[in-house]
């Protein structure tokens, strides 16, 4: 493989179309983040153990350290920037997650409110137990996960309310 | 007063910006023309370097520069140490290694490229010739006879010897019923933030000023080290620590690459990135926790205590960064909650062929609660008593306080507990846990033939270390805004709410009012840094009492202006007014205004007493450390099968003084149980004889998730410190320190009826698998 061979890459970030030209080896990581500057994506062990990279894909949780740039062409990817709504009211997960203290110092908290949008909408009346099992991909080294679970199922019953 | 803060839940204000993906971290930082920085690491423990090959990665594409020691060697010099010791040989590393590398992953060259992708491609064009040496891989192995030495001027590999005595140790030994002895040990572990270190320098010719975002917690301590370094006055130097993805302890020591990424923008005149991979981070950041007891322990057939000898040996790695901070702390800790008239501590520092060692969350203090803990166990089981009866019996008692310990703490001040009450802590877990009633269920199910297991661990954990910490409080003239700069970076415990509080609550403003900016070195000159559960109680402090002042200073102004005598004006909601008359006052910013530019046209001062700048500047010194405590009491199951360990239930009662927002310090004291639990169950930095690291990844080294995170029940006794106006206490390292001792502890009475007993950690499923066969066939 050439180091340095470069493809065009479209996709289409929280509703937005980029396309931009990319090295084939550029993690989609560093792509969402240097060139699109969504630097809300991190990265903590770029070797798809932490979850703190995750976004969604086509409505999936994906690892963006383990996937290249190239291989989101023509994706719809949605990642923490696109949460809130457009008049910057917060997401109920948002919202949950600082009313419970959910988190320290936010560095794993992107990854873990992707992972968690997508898990509620498969399972929008989660146990506690279902909860943690959902976000297992996931490290968080501040807050010992208790409030996290906790947010998640205040998210889960907020999102309801409205539903119904 | 209508605006209460201090003590309550509120909810943070940092959080919006991190839950929408606008956290301003040190990678999310991109300046033009910004080159990264890649690190050439040692892959050998210990080598001579015979020659370093850069002209091929200067080739590379997109190569700006690539330097070994010799391109640096003009004003490299070994690094400052953050705190010396009469009895520490100390030995410093530089930023590139020299002519000896001394643990693997030792940077021996660097790289900056147009990106990091490029730069990582240039580091596997550089070519070292490297002669390996003999290696000293383990605690042990540093310690044998003959074993390689480290450094060849200190042939033991002892690094430092010192020793602390109260009483008589020998007359005590003589007289008492019993004397036992342990040995128990520790492997080790490192901090892990989800963020790994990262920095960003950039030199601003124009204002001849050297700038560096870093992940660190000390950036006051940073920049001094980097003026001192690079020959800049400390003035030119600003350091910032942004956002930051967690610290525990890492973070706040001067690792070799934060000066190379500056050495790089300085001579480059181009800004630098160098962001740290999970590799690197096991490599070559700082780790802690390993550490040899050799406990002899004398006492009486009721249980009390009556003297114990410890021989400690504690392993530093290659050098010496953090000085014997961690050893000093282990070794004062050991007493904890108990009366022990007579102590003999003994320490030795070795050296090894392995990344320093500095702090890790419960710094030093982990190690010394599972010690003292384990021989209360002992004792305990020994005499068939219940383990909480035996610590009722010894502990200090309420009306003790202040209590002297005999000791020297590490901040070379005696060791004087400030305020405390054990019992109570001990009774109120106790109650929730509602122990009688566990027991019976133990009992149960031992009938059934389960293993279930009830432990504790009580601690005394010396936090708001000196020397001081300051912070300003400046008020806004017209809009009446309070900015607040602390000193103290926050690495998620929440400081830009909890000095916002405090700052609220002292000039009754609503919190809104209130901005807090921390780690910057231009909002403040002087600070030390977040470690050691120091910042609630120094800059807690020195915010509360700068607030105070600058309020003081508006009734002062609004007294003169209003003309009456400063005792009939009163203060509400950020407005000064006349008692009598209270429609006659002024606001904050109104006051803040006219202590700005005076008053009427002609810029003068208006009045003799007139004290220009409504703002504050304190520097809080701490008279000497402050002492919280508290005790965790567990339930477990052991598969005796399998060996692995489930938490049926956690109990945590600390006191950590007044408590400032509980909702915080219970996300505190969460996470500390987590690191602690899995300290015993899950994590294990392996190395092999080589001194090469075999857990370097986390499918190797395993952090708990939230499948692992039992649920925790969590209470307070207040015992608020007499040692500062707010009356509190550390809080950051409560759930981690007694969290390893309480675990082992209740392991072991879960396999008691098989005679296992533990005096280490961690204890992973294959350990405690083989401890378990080993029981049964004996
Ligand atoms: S950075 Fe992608 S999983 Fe850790
Ligand atoms: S909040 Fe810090 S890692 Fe999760």
């Amino acid at each position: 493989m050439n180091p340095q061979q470069q493809r065009v890459v479209s996709v289409i970030v929280n509703g937005r179309e980029y396309t931009g030209t990319v090295p084939t080896r550029k993690t989609l990581a560093d792509f969402l983040r240097q060139d699109l500057r969504l630097t809300g994506t991190h990265v903590g062990c770029e070797h798809g153990v932490c979850g703190a990279c995750t976004v969604l894909l086509d409505g999936q949780p994906v690892r963006a350290c383990l996937l290249l740039a190239v291989q989101a062409h023509g994706a719809r990817l949605e990642t923490v920037e696109g949460l809130a709504a457009a008049d910057g009211t917060l997401h109920p997960l948002q919202q949950a997650f600082q009313q419970c203290h959910a988190l320290q110092c936010g560095f794993c908290t992107p990854g873990l409110l992707m992972t968690l949008k997508a898990f509620l909408q498969e399972n929008p009346a989660p146990t506690a137990e279902e909860v943690r099992e959902a976000i297992a991909g996931h490290l968080c080294r501040c807050t010992g996960y208790l409030h996290i679970i906790a947010a998640a199922l205040q998210a889960a019953a907020q999102l309801r309310g409205e539903r119904a | 007063m209508s605006h209460r803060y201090i003590g309550a839940s509120v909810v943070r204000r940092e959080d919006p910006r991190l839950l929408t993906g606008r956290g301003r971290f040190v990678d999310d930082l991109e300046l033009p023309g910004m080159l990264h920085m890649a690190v050439c690491r040692s892959p050998y423990a210990h080598a001579r370097l015979r020659a370093v090959h850069l002209e091929a990665a200067r080739q590379s594409e997109g190569v700006v520069a690539a330097w070994s020691y010799a391109d640096i060697a003009d004003i490299s010099r070994p690094f400052p140490m953050f705190l010396s010791h009469p009895a520490l040989k100390a030995k410093m590393y530089e930023a590139l290694a020299r002519d000896v590398v001394r643990y693997a992953g030792e940077p021996v060259a660097v790289v900056a490229a147009q990106d990091r992708y490029l730069a990582e491609d240039a580091l596997q064009r550089i070519v070292v010739d490297y002669e390996p040496l003999p290696a000293v891989a383990s605690l042990a192995q540093a310690l044998a006879p003959g074993a390689p030495c480290v450094h060849p001027d200190v042939p033991d590999n002892v690094a430092a010897h010192f020793a602390q005595s109260v009483g008589d140790v020998a007359q005590a030994f003589a007289g008492a019923d019993y004397v036992h002895e342990l040995e128990l040990r520790m492997q080790r572990g490192c901090g892990h933030p989800i963020e790994t270190r990262a920095a960003v320098a950039q030199y601003d010719p124009f204002e001849e000023t050297l700038t560096l975002w870093a992940t660190i917690q000390a950036p006051h301590r940073m920049r001094r080290a980097l003026a001192a370094l690079l020959d800049l006055p400390p003035q030119r130097v600003r350091v910032i620590a942004p956002d930051v993805g967690g610290g525990f302890g890492p973070k706040a020591q001067l690792h070799p690459e934060y000066v190379l990424v500056a050495l790089l923008a300085l001579r480059l005149r181009r800004p630098v990135k160098y962001t740290e991979d999970r590799l690197e981070h096991f490599l070559a950041t700082s780790q802690e926790r390993e550490q040899l007891h050799r406990v002899q322990v004398a006492f009486n057939r009721d249980g009390t205590l009556v003297g114990l000898r410890d021989t400690m040996y504690i392993d530093v790695g290659a050098y010496t960064p953090a000085g014997v901070i961690t050893p000093l702390i282990t070794q004062t800790t050991i007493p904890g909650t108990y009366r022990l008239p007579h102590l003999h501590l003994e320490t030795y520092v070795t050296f090894s062929n392995r990344v320093p060692m500095t702090v890790v969350r419960g710094a030093g203090r982990s190690q010394a609660v599972f010690v003292m803990n384990r021989v209360v166990d002992h004792v305990a089981r020994t005499l068939n008593l219940d383990p909480a009866e035996v610590r009722l019996r010894n502990f200090i008692p309420r009306e003790a306080f202040p209590y002297d310990v005999g000791l020297l703490y590490r901040d070379g001040k005696p060791m004087i507990y400030d305020s405390g009450d054990y019992t109570a802590c001990l009774h109120k877990a106790l109650e929730i846990f509602d122990y009688p009633a566990m027991r019976r269920e133990q009992e149960a199910a031992r009938r059934q033939g389960r293993y279930v297991g009830l432990g504790m661990a009580t601690f005394v954990e010396g936090g708001g270390l000196g020397p001081y910490e300051g912070a300003v409080v400046r008020v806004e003239p017209g809009s009446g805004r309070v900015v607040v700069h602390s000193g103290a970076g926050t690495q998620g415990q929440g400081h830009e709410t909890v000095l916002a509080q405090i700052a609220a609550e002292v000039l009754d403003v609503d919190l809104a009012q209130v901005e807090v900016r921390t780690g910057d070195t231009a909002g403040l000159a002087h600070g030390m840094g977040t470690f050691g559960s120091r910042v609630a109680v120094l800059g807690g402090n020195a915010v509360y009492v700068a607030a105070q002042q600058v309020r003081a200073k508006a009734l002062r102004l609004a007294a003169s202006l209003l003309q009456v005598p400063p005792e009939e004006v009163g203060w509400e909601n950020g407005r000064a007014f006349v008692k009598r008359e209270p429609a006659r006052g002024y606001h904050l910013g109104e006051l803040a205004h006219v202590a700005d530019i005076g008053m009427g046209f002609g810029m003068a001062a208006p009045h003799p007493e007139w004290e220009p700048a409504l703002e504050a500047t304190h520097y809080f010194k701490a008279e000497r450390a402050t002492y919280a405590s508290g005790v965790h009491l567990v339930a477990v199951e052991v598969d005796v099968e399998t060996g692995q360990v489930r938490v049926l239930r956690y109990v945590v009662v600390d006191d950590c003084g007044r408590v400032l927002n509980p909702l915080l310090m219970r996300g505190q004291v969460l996470g500390g149980v987590c690191q602690g639990i899995s300290e015993v169950l899950y994590e294990e930095l392996v190395y092999d004889e080589e001194g090469q690291l075999l857990t370097g990844t986390f499918m190797d080294y395993h952090l708990p998730t939230a499948m692992e995170m039992p649920a925790v029940e969590v209470d307070h006794v207040e015992t608020p410190s007499p040692l500062n106006p707010l009356g509190s206490k550390g809080a950051g390292e409560s759930g981690t320190i007694p969290a390893q001792a309480a675990l082992v502890s209740a392991i072991e009475d879960a396999l008691a009826p098989l005679g296992v007993r533990l005096y280490e950690f961690p204890l992973g499923p294959r350990r405690l698998w083989e401890l378990i066969q080993q029981a049964r066939s004996a």
